[in-house]
């Protein structure tokens, strides 16, 4: 196994701190930017404001842990969801790879674009 | 734990009905287990959405631009809505199940379950009205 015991209620703790994350920040944020400002409900915000938000490094700390953590939420529980919901067991620790690797990966990705912002 | 197995030759075996692959289909429950589980699925949609937008965000206005309007694409738009629908119900159920997951006294009293979940609620509205006031509010 490459999940060895141990990390595993490490991996439940970035499971439920993702979970917190999600929930209150998405909904909102997807409504606007999915919905709202794509449908014309509302004018989205200008270039420059976003910019300022952005780049603020309080909010570029926030943006990297949500992201994340939301990414290792996704990858506890799109484990256990192939795990349990389809009994995929013969492929665990492929499933594993894939999910947590991509969760590092997902990481590393947002650190690099957070700390690009200008 | 483990040094201490004893190991019984020719124990019998336990019958053990095969679960069908499509068990969580037999109960509207079920179904919604599993629905609350693929949610995890939208919230990593959210993840690559988001960084989309930050990488935007860092190239300039045009890039920003055009973003939006590849947002009110078909194929955006569908991504976008469905994930909604699911990011509401990982909020809805996570916040209900937050109760049964945290269990805070005073003194030696349990704080009933609807204050935990009400202040979950209420949490969440305060965080959805500080995202609209950050991207609209002139200060």
């Amino acid at each position: 196994m490459y999940i060895k015991r141990p990390i595993e209620p490490m991996l439940w703790l970035l499971f439920s701190a993702g979970g917190v994350m999600a929930a209150l920040v998405m909904p909102m944020t997807l409504f606007l930017f999915g919905l709202a400002f794509p449908l014309g409900w509302l004018a989205p915000p200008t270039y420059d404001r976003l910019l300022a938000i952005v780049s603020n490094p309080l909010t570029r700390v926030i943006l990297f842990v949500l992201c994340s953590l939301s990414l290792f939420h996704w990858a506890h529980r799109f484990r256990y969801t192939l795990y349990d919901g389809l009994q995929i067991k013969h492929l665990n620790e492929v499933i594993n790879m894939v999910c947590y690797g991509g969760a590092v990966v997902g990481t590393l990705v947002a650190a690099y674009l957070l700390v690009m912002v200008p | 734990m483990t040094q201490n197995t004893i190991y019984t030759p020719y124990h019998p075996r336990w019958h053990r009905t095969r679960v069908s692959t499509y068990w969580w289909l037999a109960r509207g429950s079920y179904f919604l287990f599993i629905l609350r589980e693929l949610s995890s699925l939208a919230v990593a949609w959210f993840v690559v959405y988001l960084l989309m937008l930050i990488s935007a965000v860092s190239k300039g206005n045009d890039a920003y631009q055009q973003l939006l309007h590849w947002s009110g694409t078909p194929f955006a738009l569908f991504m976008n809505i469905g994930s909604f629908v699911f990011v509401v119900l990982h909020a809805v159920t996570w916040f209900n199940l937050a109760p049964q997951a945290m269990v805070v006294k005073v003194g030696s009293r349990r704080v009933p379950g609807f204050l935990i979940a009400g202040s979950n609620y209420a949490g969440w509205v305060v965080v959805s009205i500080a995202i609209v006031a950050l991207l609209f509010i002139q200060w």
